[in-house]
């Protein structure tokens, strides 16, 4: 072949051979196809452990309960049985080691959310006790007189 | 050196045989990899939602934000809950105000008041994502960066994703979203996290009215399998052949 062929012809292979050299170190060991095909399958496959490893925030009542017994008992025997905790104290993530106190909502707007009246014949949150907001207590928040552990009771 | 021709046969069917075999052939698995594999292949994870009991308090979508560190005030969210109330004069009126996060204490719909007395039915839809045995959004990819685990659950690879947002134009119930803070594409996992520690899906623990389960369709035990196959659930947009893997109780034709 002939010296001007042969030159650009060894720039492109050295082009190529670059990327792929480039390619051993930039892609990762477990890159490749790890699910049922290349369609669905083709990826990372630390990334799995990664997301598995994602720290959680909400611990659920049982870890509540392993301090706050009493509370927790309370809670049991109301109609507020099935709120959680974390609902209204927020997500306990690795309290009390950390996060000493946990924000409390107290807010009205936070027990409106399910008592709030909608006037939704034949809905769920027809049969969940409710207010209207424009009329009862307005200015006020719920648990100045309600108690949000049994909401039964009422404060004096 | 001389070879037979016998010799040459015996050697040449031989090397054949030995270089056909894959290398994988050689992998030997230990037990508790072997049993790890077979537990593996055993969960295909899906979601039972009762739109019968959701009350529209919100609650699943403030702690899916704050469990899965979505920027609160950002208008994005992995999971949503869909107000429809539905009129005499046919009309169907559909909001969701930041996802519902705040929940819905107020009848206003996009400022409009509606009549109570004017209302057909009313109800909520919880949305999130369906999890598809077909997934469009992981086909469009162009890097790898999304992808099927054998649960069946549709991750995305943070590290790898450029940001490109074809699967978000992808996904036909609108579930990824562009991630703020961390820059790329986003969206519900079934809080992978939690489930493959063998806990509840944020969502499913905040929800007070039962409205949202979990279940392992691989498991006939499942409480909530045992639902799905012997009551009558529906999907959303079975039309896109994308298999959904969301169920609903209650579905109503209003709901899109």
């Amino acid at each position: 072949m002939k010296w001007h062929v042969l030159r650009p012809l060894w720039v492109a292979i050295g082009i190529v051979g670059s990327i792929l050299i480039a390619r051993v170190f930039l892609v990762p060991d477990d890159f490749g196809i790890h699910g049922r095909n290349f369609t669905y399958g083709f990826h990372r496959l630390s990334n799995i452990q990664e997301w598995k490893d994602f720290q959680v925030k909400y611990q659920g009542r049982e870890y509540c309960v392993e301090c706050h017994d009493e509370k927790v008992q309370m809670l049991n025997q109301s109609p507020h049985e099935p709120v959680e905790c974390e609902n209204c104290h927020g997500p306990a993530v690795n309290h009390p080691d950390e996060i000493e106190m946990l924000p409390i909502d107290r807010t009205r707007e936070h027990c409106l959310r399910c008592h709030a009246q909608l006037n939704y014949p034949h809905s769920a949150r027809d049969q969940a006790p409710g207010i209207n907001n424009r009329m009862h207590s307005r200015r006020r928040d719920c648990v100045e007189c309600h108690v949000p552990h049994d909401p039964r009771e009422y404060k004096e | 050196m001389t070879c037979s021709r016998r010799d040459f046969l015996k050697e040449a069917v031989g090397g054949t045989l030995v270089s056909s075999l894959p290398l994988s052939a050689f992998v030997f698995l230990t037990t508790e990899e072997a049993e790890a594999a077979i537990a593996e292949a055993k969960v295909r994870w899906a979601f039972l939602v009762d739109t019968t009991t959701c009350t529209g308090c919100g609650l699943c979508v403030k702690a899916c934000k704050t469990e899965n560190e979505i920027p609160y005030e950002a208008p994005v969210t992995r999971t949503w809950v869909e107000r429809y109330v539905v009129t005499k004069d046919g009309q169907t009126h559909i909001d969701s105000p930041l996802g519902g996060r705040d929940g819905f204490i107020d009848d206003k719909i996009r400022d409009e008041e509606i009549d109570p007395d004017n209302i057909d039915k009313a109800f909520f839809v919880p949305k999130l994502c369906n999890q598809c045995d077909n997934p469009a959004c992981v086909q469009v990819c162009p890097v790898g960066a999304t992808y099927q685990t054998h649960d069946g659950v549709v991750l995305i690879d943070r590290e790898w994703c450029i940001g490109c947002g074809y699967c978000i134009m992808a996904c036909p119930y609108g579930v990824r979203f562009f991630h703020p803070t961390a820059k790329v594409a986003d969206k519900c996992n079934f809080c992978y996290h939690r489930i493959s520690k063998g806990m509840q899906p944020a969502c499913v623990e905040c929800c007070s009215f039962g409205a949202r389960r979990l279940a392992n369709l691989e498991d006939p035990d499942d409480p909530v399998t045992k639902i799905i196959r012997t009551e009558r659930v529906a999907v959303l947009k079975d039309e896109y052949g994308t298999k959904p893997h969301v169920f609903y109780i209650g579905l109503d034709e209003a709901v899109r």
